[in-house]
């Protein structure tokens, strides 16, 4: 146990200092007058740091503790603020503060050592006849074995192939199935609401995958031409993905009183493009540049609904090929 | 002298206009209701058909059968309707074609069902809902809420714009108006019916905005339920502030 | 003990000839020079939360359900990465202080990057020799968005998805290349491989770290070697700087200033909830949420983005400018071409190519200040019209009407933030010449007396 006891004495003599007077020698740092009352206040915020850091560890023991977060919040931080303070007072108080001047190198200073720099370089090549050819031939080397290197990179996704963005998951004779998995019966879509539809038995997070389905009054449809039949009984489907950034078209407004009110539409929530179910999806408010793409359903002779073919365009938002390529049955 | 009583005067009458006139329209029924004064022996039927001739037939017709460009017609809409737009103050609505939104409701209970009992007669309607929030589930309606609501209301029901109309925050929705609200669709809003959202369904979505007016916040001060934009401003204004305070507490010198 | 701890140093590093400079390094005192640190102490902050978040977070798309404590999930199918949070939200004792203090400190490292880019740009501080200083600040801003952005949308909730979605869309509204440049990212059409979230995951917990860190000690490394800049005054000049030395003076004062962004933080971070992605739900392609926002880092561009007319580029049957990209690749564009040539725009208007040490008053450069005024104006406007929707739900503004005011306001705004501030600049020095002339006039008197 004598180790133990020799142990705490020199941690004593650390802490109180062992009474032998310091040397007299010329102080770099000026000295300063004492402040014992900044000295009881540092002293006092260590304590109360100290408070808040067992304060935390309480916290974080105690089982159980609602507001839990809040209070290891505030236990942590009084700690860190503490701290922070006790700090902030040595700096202001109990330290001196000298305002000392020094010198900022000037822009010449090093003037000898850059030439010296350029002379080794210089010299260093006076055994080379074919400089020109040499430096050709190293960038040729160097930009060859870059490239090369880099070549794996494309395999971080099909980079030359668009394809991934034509596929849909949709193709003639496909169901239209709910959240749940069933299909729609044509007989359930009603007017004045919407549906979001998936193709059966297909991978739902794709972003083709999702659509929204509509009925409106056939009379009021006035869809492009080449789409008569894709909306039997006025029942529409369209890309549930915004054409303009690609969030998900998640609302549909409708008239209660069509007199006064504007007419059925889909608006993105995201910058609130809003498309026109009744004309093919073209864009009557907001930054989306190109019409929803419509998918041509039809009702089997069991009254559910089925995809009469894959979309009108490719879905999502544009690029290069939007409008030259076609949406890909899948 | 003489401006000083001047001056008097005026503070005087002044005074007196600031609360007269208030008082004076304390007295009048608030503008646009038609209060009729019922007799004892005034049945609901008759007391319901004397509210709705001074409060709603001028947009809805006499016997709700609608005027063209004024207000749809009201027959067979049920108790349903009338219950949720007479009980959110949705309706009277000053302008047509503007969105009604919740208002102090200016009739009484016996007014209101009076009223509530008129327009149930005009047509066969539906009747009133009565949800049952503690049979759903608040995860399934949570699901359900992101599915069919969140693109308008917002996902911690707070509310949310869309062009023509403001999704209004649910936290002040009883469940009776939610699962109105649902089956009715007013204003933009699409209607849901039990073949969209079944009676059960229906139940765990009232659960789930029960649930939502008071979420458990376990991280603190929720800052309104949206997200970034009221982040950014704690950051900015909170934050931001006490930097630069800290700041100038680590830079100040002695001598300035 | 000093002693012993000094020769044991010395004696294996040789370094206490530097240590004696560094001690007596000078620091030029003004409370704005400390900027720069409450963003260094945020990045510490940052790194010390990320690293014990990474002890918990799982950057897995494979789908999970969640059979958590938190009620409103149970039985929900969710990602495991979405679910690793809820977990260390709900399930992990000091793990929703962690992950907020870490969020805060994110949202709050830019706040301070920003007030600093400001402190340096309106006194004249890039100037030579410190114009590449000046660059590698920018560059870590650039950066610092990117690894927000990127370590918000690991979590995989409803709102961070429909960000990753929206930066899809703008990755593919690069002319020509965007589709591949999308399909290189993501591996193919969103929502992509699972090892789009790898790639994610390691840029946002090393490769940018360790780019930020890199810059950051370039940063440093040029700031101490150049010496820190300073304001005029008495005794100061561009080849004598006046300041407080590291040690004993300026040390308790920059360590009390890192306790104390560090109190900030995790204060907020257990007090003022942030980023409550249980209520958001997990993220699916075929789900979206009103009101959904960027952090507000990025609210400059969700602004630009909502601003633009509808329309793509079209020639003949090919897309060539797809409407995301004024809002989210242009725009962003000239602001950081903007930052990064500033220094060379200037020295070539000015024809000033010699060093500055010495800072200007924001208002003793006119010509600077407006510019730099019109261009935060500009960024500034888009920025709001970023939240014209939320704006209509609270008060009522019609957001159509709001969108064409601020399309207005893009285009008069700046030029009019320009004339004004100017014009204040030089009413502000006429106003202290007049003051020194009166001055100098009244001490003329009294002296003839």
């Amino acid at each position: 146990m004598r180790w133990l006891k020799d142990l705490l004495f020199a941690g004593l003599l650390f802490v109180l200092g062992d009474g032998k007077p310091v040397e007299a020698v010329e102080p770099i740092v000026p000295p300063g007058p004492p402040d014992r009352r900044a000295e009881r206040i540092v002293l006092a915020l260590l304590g109360l740091a100290s408070a808040g850091a067992i304060g935390f560890v309480v916290a974080y023991a105690v089982d159980p503790l609602p507001h839990r977060t809040q209070y290891l919040g505030l236990a942590l931080g009084v700690s860190l603020a503490s701290i922070a303070a006790a700090l902030l007072i040595v700096g202001r108080r109990l330290v001196v503060t000298e305002e000392l001047a020094g010198p900022y190198p000037g822009r010449e200073d090093h003037a000898e050592d850059r030439s010296a720099v350029e002379r080794i370089v210089a010299d260093s090549g006076s055994r080379f006849t074919r400089r020109g050819l040499l430096k050709a031939g190293a960038a040729a080397a160097g930009g060859a074995l870059g490239l090369a290197l880099l070549a794996p990179l494309t395999a971080l996704g099909p980079v030359f192939s668009t394809t991934p963005f034509t596929a849909t998951p949709w193709r003639r004779g496909r169901r239209l199935v709910g959240e749940d998995g069933a299909p729609l019966r044509a007989a359930d879509i009603e007017q004045g609401t919407f549906y979001t539809a998936f193709p059966e038995g297909a991978d739902r997070e794709a972003m083709a995958a999702p659509v929204i389905v509509v009925r409106l009054d056939p009379s009021q449809l006035h869809l492009p031409p080449g789409r008569a039949g894709w909306a039997p009984g006025g029942i529409l489907a369209y890309s549930k993905i915004c054409t303009h950034a690609g969030c998900a078209i998640a609302l549909y407004r409708k008239p209660t009183f069509a007199a006064r009110e504007p007419r059925p539409a889909f608006v993105c929530p995201c910058h609130y493009s809003t498309f026109d179910p009744a004309t093919g999806g073209t864009v009557i408010f907001g930054p989306a540049g190109r019409p929803l793409p419509q998918l041509p359903v039809t009702v089997d002779r069991s009254g559910v609904l089925r995809a009469a073919g894959t979309f009108s365009g490719p879905v999502g938002p544009s690029w290069w090929g939007v409008r030259s390529r076609k949406a890909q049955s899948g | 002298m003489q401006a000083v009583v001047t001056r008097r005067r005026a503070l005087v009458g002044w005074l007196l206009a600031l609360v007269l006139v208030p008082a004076a329209h304390a007295g009048l029924p608030p503008s646009g209701i038609v209060l009729p004064r019922p007799s004892p022996h005034t049945t609901p039927h008759e007391l319901g058909l004397q509210l709705y001739a001074g409060n709603c037939a001028r947009c809805h017709g006499s016997a709700g059968s609608g005027v063209p460009n004024e207000g749809p017609p009201l027959a067979g809409v049920g108790a349903r309707a009338a219950d949720f737009y007479l009980r959110t103050g949705y309706m009277p609505l000053a302008q047509s074609g503007e969105q009604p939104h919740r208002s102090r409701v200016l009739f009484t209970t016996r007014e209101l069902d009076a009223l509530v009992g008129y327009v149930a007669s005009l047509g066969h309607g539906p009747p009133v809902p009565r949800p049952q929030p503690q049979r759903g589930s608040v995860a399934r309606g949570m699901t359900l809420f992101a599915q069919h609501c969140a693109g308008c209301h917002q996902i911690a029901t707070e509310g949310g714009y869309l062009p023509g109309a403001v999704a209004p925050p649910l936290t002040g929705a009883t469940p009776t108006q939610v699962a109105e609200a649902v089956r009715i669709g007013p204003y933009l809003m699409p209607h849901f019916s039990e073949r969209a959202i079944s009676n059960r369904q229906l139940d765990s979505i009232v659960a789930y905005v029960e649930h939502a007016r008071r979420p458990a916040d376990p991280g603190g001060w929720a800052i309104g339920r949206v997200g970034p934009i009221p982040e950014g401003l704690i950051a900015w204004f909170v934050a931001g502030t006490a930097m630069i305070g800290l700041c100038l507490l680590a830079g100040g010198r002695l001598h300035r | 003990m000093i002693r012993a701890a000094v020769r044991f140093l010395d004696e294996r590093s040789g370094t206490a000839p530097l240590l004696r400079k560094g001690l007596r390094y000078l620091f030029p005192d003004h409370w704005s020079f400390l900027l720069g640190e409450v963003a260094l102490y945020c990045f510490v902050v940052l790194v010390v939360t990320g690293v014990y978040l990474t002890f918990f977070f799982d950057p897995s798309t494979a789908t999970t359900v969640y059979h958590g404590p938190y009620r409103p999930l149970q039985g929900v199918r969710m990602s495991e990465a979405y679910r690793s949070v809820v977990d260390i939200s709900f399930s992990v004792k000091a793990g929703l202080l962690i992950r907020q203090t870490h969020h805060w400190a994110a949202d709050v490292f830019v706040v301070a990057i920003v007030l600093h880019l400001f402190r340096v740009f309106f006194t004249g501080a890039y100037r030579k020799p410190r114009d590449l200083t000046y660059l590698i600040g920018v560059a870590m801003l650039a950066l610092a968005l990117l690894e927000g952005y990127l370590g918000y949308s690991l979590v995989d909730d409803l709102l961070s998805g429909m960000g990753l979605a929206i930066g899809y869309g703008v990755a593919l509204s690069v002319p020509l290349v965007g589709a591949n440049l999308a399909s290189l990212l993501w591996g193919g059409a969103f929502p992509g491989t699972p090892a789009f979230w790898s790639r994610m995951y390691i840029a946002h917990v090393l490769l940018l770290p360790l780019a930020i860190g890199g810059l950051l000690a370039a940063h440093l490394f040029l700031v101490a070697a150049r010496h820190h800049t300073q304001f005029r005054g008495p005794g100061r000049s561009e080849r004598r700087l006046v300041g407080t030395p590291a040690f004993p003076g300026q040390a308790p004062r920059s360590l009390g200033l890192a306790f104390g962004v560090a109190a900030v933080l995790v204060l907020l971070g257990g007090l003022v909830q942030i980023n409550p992605i249980w209520l958001w739900g997990p993220y699916h392609v075929a789900y979206a949420t009103n009101g959904a926002q960027p952090d507000w880092y990025l609210g400059w561009l969700i602004g630009a983005l909502r601003l633009m007319p509808g329309f793509d580029v079209v020639v003949g049957n090919h897309t060539l400018v797809p409407n995301p990209f004024w809002g989210g690749v242009l725009f962003p564009g000239v602001v950081f071409g903007f930052l990064f040539l500033w220094p060379a725009i200037e020295r070539r208007i000015t024809r000033d190519h010699g060093f500055h040490n010495l800072l200007d008053r924001p208002r003793d450069n006119p010509w600077r200040t407006a510019t730099g005024a019109a261009m935060a104006g500009f960024v500034l406007i888009v920025f709001f019209a970023g939240s014209a929707d939320r704006v209509d739900v609270l008060f009522g503004v019609g957001y159509a009407t709001q969108i064409w005011v601020y399309r207005a306001l893009v285009l008069i705004g700046p030029p009019l933030v320009f004339l004004v501030t100017w014009r204040a600049c030089r009413e502000l020095v006429a106003g202290e010449q007049v003051e020194r002339a009166r001055r100098a006039g009244e001490a003329d008197a009294r002296a003839r007396v």
